[in-house]
């Protein structure tokens, strides 16, 4: 037997949760740090461990490899199987990339208080916010390499409790009514992922009594060669099971209101676990579970989903533009991203996925260089909203231009990776629905409205009362940011290392769905039409 | 040779990332170190520039690929350059004026803290416009295109401090991003016409394409070229730009940046020659452009407001031109290049003047500055000279020939567009002889600035000096050099193409009525601002006066449709996402178990029951299971 590399992927940070919340609570500067540098230490294990399966991956190879597959409750068809597809083995590296930054980012975000003699609290709050993110990794991870869809659903609702106390246990307000914010929050995101998670439950057991296992592929293949048919009542409704959760957790309008209450009220570290990681599962599961499980349902509900996914462009993209509160406004501009993603998947072109696969990398990757910076700036205020600040470029210069970078790569400017997946997905949706497409590109005017206009008002004009003291980005900062910056450039000017590896598994994707590209109108123009 | 071609870009980049994550360190040669790369980008230029003369006509253009960009199903982007006539006319105007505009930075901001930002600045400006006027295929010049957009925003919005800056800045990008969309839609036409979007095949196979689809193509691209060119009626963030210091603005309107829409419009001539409806309106906005421009121009006291409104005008000659078809093309980018040269010249002058008048820019505290600043006045003299068209100098070709075209376009179209043209050259002698005798002619009428220093005018250091002789040259000798056995069509018509108009009017009789246009333009400027004092005060004035110096009211349009519709709406969706759903949402989440004035900790009993229902729901799984089984 091989070696099992992707159960290892998802167990080493398992393994880092458990062991970090057993250590010993700091009494020290020093103590404190070793319980950081443990957590950190497990997810850049977790991220050499993805390097090697992306390099061990074929992308010309079978469907799904890396395979594993076991026997997990054998009476009812239920296996734990992993393997991964192209697709997944880059949402696995997005992930193991962005936890380490995160955990860098919210390095001082968890410590223990210490009082006037200088004693330490005495409590696990540190290692437990560490430990709980080091869990969602293992997680997320295990949920992108899942192929049983009962062993998918399993960890795609557990991943909820971590998140839950991430969101409800840390955070700028404390006190008062603003902790009573925070729950509320933190029940939301519950809530809305528990209802969407029950109406899945309810699916994937309708589905169960049609195929007799959970096995993606198994499924997928009788599907094909066509002993397996699902009536389409039976396909609909099960189709729009599966799709509620992932609408919910994606978000999709008009499910998103979770979102910035969530983002609003947690780190920005964790709004960015939120947004970058978590979400992705949401969007990737549509890919995954949605298209290849209910081919013929995903192109009668294409024309609908499509129209929600625009509008969710410009409604996110109009609220980011009217926020009050930093994180708020960059939670309505993700919903406004989800759009494109979504749009991009249910378009049924290869550009448009093949686009959405790399705007949830580069959407990962600029939010989090954009929200992180912005973190920064507001853990030196310790507040977010917008109207506390102004004229920081005088003061922090670097903080201001990383700043403007990552708001540059939100607002999709050629030269970084979001434009590359941006115009994908347009290109994508206009060869087949040119007015979808069309309306769509207003999203591009209004991301340069907010954040532009969130530049100006707290980067710009005299420095305000109150930023005097704003201090420019600390080493530590620098290398959270830096490598980000560096990554959206390398993902803007040379994306083909990951769409050689994507590429391939969108084509098997749209043939199980039966979509080809529609062809250029004049043909044979170069041969370059399909 | 061919592989010089990246160089050309690679140079100035180089530049801005050395100058931009350089640090301090740099601070003390950074300026030097901006200008020297500017003028090596020039040399390279300039040996292609060579070497491609040595060529025959049809093997001049030259194709350098470098690597698969974005390969996805049928969708091919290339990073690939292309170096033709056309391109090569840009590349020298962009490197030559470019590098004149360094030079000149030298001496204009060096008491300017953030000096080499500055030029790290100037450098992407000169790379992302190189990239744009190379790039082989419409995608790759859309980066060079929003590249172009990012360095305008970053120069206009370089005094950052200043509020009246940042805004201009955010403006300039947001109206150019409404252009960009019109560039986006034209290429995702392309891809699915075509099936590419790189230029060969694309003009190649144009003719296949239908009527409709053309003509779709050449308005979307109209629309982008109305951006970045700020033609009406994309035209409001023009004026506000000269909120960055004067060197920018030169760079802007001479040799970078608004001529990019003329450039696009030529390079796809191959698309606007079948598509006769997106010709028709390119010409509408030229004509209007270049009217409304031209009034503007005349009712600004700040005077690079009123260069502003100039420039918008000559573009709009330019765009007129272009839309006129082959008969136009020619000249448009000869018109391009002379208005370069003395467009550059008179905003470098009029840097020199504010440099020596504590940055005083409105033209009635200024007068009798030609006794003070001689080399300022000579230079800016022969830029304005050029500009309105004087016999043997540059403007004086360049124009009169694009007149001329719009009168041969034919017809009563021909007869209104050529008639609007004229109506331009008399507006502009009016214009331009205003700035100049307000500047430099009549008695002081100077005043101390806010913190009480009474202006000294001096005439600017050499380093600036020479640039805006350089210049003046340019704007005496280009038009002429040009029209010599007609050396520039022959030079560029290989790539535009290029027919001989057939004007119901002849060429003397355009000249004659150019002529006499412009003796009434300068007489009646004459009238009003030589032979009376200029009151310090500006009088109330007409109705299109006022409306003129509100540049026409576009702002307020603008405001009142577009900023204020859009915050109203805005504000109205905040509201309603506040209610809605939430509400529906918390009355489900009060029926459940408790609002969240109840949670006060993090361990209550929500996750308990979350818990209790992820068990439930795993045991009526298997119930359910079980039971299928054993009905089945």
């Amino acid at each position: 037997m091989s070696f099992p590399l992707l159960t290892v992927t998802t167990v080493v940070p398992a393994v880092g949760a458990i062991l970090t919340a057993a250590l010993p609570p700091a009494t020290n500067t020093r103590s404190r740090d070793r319980n950081k540098v443990v957590p950190l230490a497990f997810s850049l294990a977790t991220l050499v461990l993805a390097c090697v399966a992306i390099a061990r991956f074929q992308p010309h190879g079978a469907r799904f490899q890396l395979t594993e597959n076991h026997s997990w409750i054998s009476q009812f068809g239920i296996g734990y199987s992993v393997g991964v597809d192209g697709i997944a083995v880059v949402l696995i590296l997005l992930t193991t990339v962005l936890v380490p930054f995160v955990m860098l980012a919210s390095w001082h975000d968890a410590d223990p208080v210490v009082d006037d003699s200088g004693t330490f609290e005495r409590n696990r709050r540190t290692q437990g916010f560490f430990a709980l993110i080091l869990a969602v990794e293992a997680m997320v991870v295990l949920s992108f390499e899942a192929t049983d869809v009962f062993l998918f659903y399993v960890f795609f609702e557990a991943m909820l409790i971590p998140m839950y106390f991430l969101i409800g246990g840390f955070g700028d307000r404390t006190k008062g009514e603003d902790a009573k914010q925070r729950s509320y929050a933190a029940v939301k995101f519950l809530l809305y992922n528990l209802l969407g998670g029950l109406v899945m439950l309810a699916a994937v057991i309708g589905l169960y009594t049609k195929t007799h296992t959970f096995d993606l592929v198994s499924i997928t293949t009788s599907l094909q060669n066509g002993t397996l048919h699902f009536s389409p009542v039976v396909e609909n409704a099960l189709f729009l099971g599966f799709m509620f959760a992932f609408a919910v957790k994606a978000p999709l309008w008009p499910l998103h209101t979770w979102l910035p209450n969530a983002m609003g009220e947690a780190t920005a570290g964790v709004a960015v676990l939120i947004t970058a990681v978590v979400d992705k599962v949401g969007t990737y599961a549509m890919l995954r579970f949605c298209l290849q499980l209910f081919p013929q349902a995903s192109k009668t509900f294409a024309p609908a989903i499509l129209v929600l996914s625009v509008i969710g462009i410009i409604y996110g993209a109009l609220l980011a533009v009217g926020q009050k509160d930093i994180k708020r406004l960059v939670a309505y501009a993700s919903i406004s991203h989800f759009g494109f993603i979504i749009l991009g998947i249910f378009a049924l072109t290869s550009q448009g996925q093949s686009g959405a696969t790399l705007y949830m990398v580069n959407h990962g990757v600029s939010t989090a260089a954009w929200l992180l910076v912005a973190g920064f700036l507001m853990s030196r205020r310790g507040s977010r909203l917008i109207a506390d600040y102004g004229g920081v470029q005088k003061v922090a210069p670097v903080l201001a231009g990383t700043f403007l970078i990552g708001g540059l790569a939100i607002l999709s400017l050629p030269g970084l990776g979001p434009f590359v997946s941006e115009f994908l997905v347009l290109v994508g949706t206009f060869e087949r629905y040119p007015a979808l497409g069309i309306v769509a590109t207003a999203g591009i005017v209004l991301a340069a409205l907010y954040v532009l206009v969130l530049y100006q008002r707290t980067m710009t004009g005299p420095v305000k009362p109150g930023n005097e003291a704003v201090g420019d980005l600390k080493a530590r900062e620098l290398v959270v940011v830096a490598p980000l910056i560096a990554l959206l450039l390398v993902l803007g000017i040379y994306p083909k290392p990951i769409t050689d590896i994507v590429n391939p598994s969108v084509n098997q994707t749209l043939s199980q769905v039966g979509r080809t590209d529609p062809a250029p109108h004049v043909v044979n123009a170069i041969g370059g039409g399909q | 040779m061919d592989n010089l071609i990246p160089v050309l870009v690679a140079v100035p980049l180089l530049g801005a990332a050395l100058l931009l994550c350089g640090g301090r360190r740099l601070d003390r040669v950074g300026h030097l170190l901006g200008t020297l790369l500017a003028f090596a980008s020039f040399g390279v230029g300039l040996a292609l520039f060579f070497s491609m003369l040595g060529r025959a006509t049809d093997q001049r253009p030259i194709h350098d690929h470098l690597f698969t960009w974005i390969p996805v199903n049928g969708f091919q982007a290339e990073v690939g350059f292309q170096l033709d006539q056309l391109s090569m006319t840009f590349v020298l105007l962009i490197t030559g004026v470019g590098s004149l505009i360094h030079l000149y930075s030298i001496g204009y901001m060096a008491h300017d803290e953030k000096r080499r930002r500055f030029f790290g600045y100037l450098n992407l400006f000169l790379a992302a416009m190189l990239l744009l006027v190379l790039a082989d295929n419409y995608l790759l010049l859309y980066v060079g295109w929003e590249g172009v957009g990012l360095a305008s925003y970053l120069l206009i919005g370089f005094w950052q401090h200043k509020p009246s800056a940042a805004t201009a800045a955010k403006k300039a990008f947001l109206v150019n991003r409404v252009g960009d969309v019109g560039l986006s839609i034209a290429v995702m036409l392309m891809f699915t016409t075509f099936g590419t979007f790189a230029f060969t095949p694309v003009f190649a196979h144009a003719s296949q394409a239908t009527q409709a689809t053309l003509t779709g193509i050449g308005l979307m691209l109209l629309l982008a070229a109305c951006g970045k060119s700020a033609q009406v009626p994309l035209q409001s963030w023009l004026g506000d730009a000269m909120e960055g210091p004067t060197p920018v603005s030169a760079l802007i309107h001479a040799a970078t940046m608004v001529t990019a829409g003329v450039y696009l419009i030529t390079r796809s001539s191959a698309i606007f020659n079948l598509a006769p409806t997106a010709q028709l309106a390119t010409v509408v906005v030229g004509a209007v452009t270049l009217l409304f421009g031209a009034i503007i121009g005349c009712a600004k006291d700040d005077i690079k407001k009123a260069l502003a409104g100039s420039t918008m005008s000559q573009i709009g000659y330019m765009v007129l031109a272009a839309g006129l078809g082959p008969i136009g093309y020619v000249f448009a980018i000869m018109h391009l290049v002379t208005h370069g040269f003395f467009k550059a010249g008179l905003f470098l002058g009029a840097g020199s003047v504010m440099h020596g008048m504590n940055d005083e820019v409105d033209m009635r505290k200024y007068g009798g500055l030609r006794k003070y600043m001689p080399l300022t006045f000579v230079t800016f003299g022969l830029g304005y000279l050029a500009i309105i068209g004087f016999p043997g100098l540059s403007g004086f070709f360049s124009k009169d020939k694009i007149i001329e075209a719009a009168f041969a376009h034919g017809g009563t179209e021909g007869w209104i567009l050529g008639t609007c043209a004229m109506v331009g050259a008399a507006v502009t002698a009016f214009y331009m002889t205003r700035v100049m005798l307000m500047t430099f002619f009549g008695e002081r009428r100077w005043v101390d600035d806010a913190e009480g220093n009474q202006p000294h005018p001096h005439e600017s250091p050499a380093v600036m000096g020479i640039p805006m002789v350089i210049l003046a040259f340019g704007s005496v000798l280009a038009g002429g050099l040009f029209s010599i056995n007609s050396s520039f069509v022959n030079w560029l018509s290989p790539v535009t193409g290029y027919e001989e108009g057939h004007s119901p009017l002849s060429t003397t009789e355009v000249t004659t009525g150019t002529m006499v246009v412009l003796v009434l333009g300068v007489g009646v400027a004459w009238l009003m601002y030589g032979r009376r004092p200029v009151p310090a005060v500006p009088p109330l004035g007409s109705l299109l006066t006022r409306a003129a110096r509100r540049d026409l009211l576009q702002d307020d349009f603008n405001h009142v449709v577009l900023v204020s519709g859009g915050s109203h709406l805005t504000r109205f969706l905040v509201y309603l996402e506040g209610r809605g759903l939430d509400g529906l949402v918390n009355g489900i989440a009060a029926l459940v178990g408790g609002t969240s004035g109840r949670v006060r900790r993090v361990q209550n009993g929500y996750v308990r029951s979350y818990a209790l229902s992820m068990f439930g729901g795993a045991l009526v799984l298997v119930a359910t299971t079980l039971l299928m089984r054993a009905v089945a």
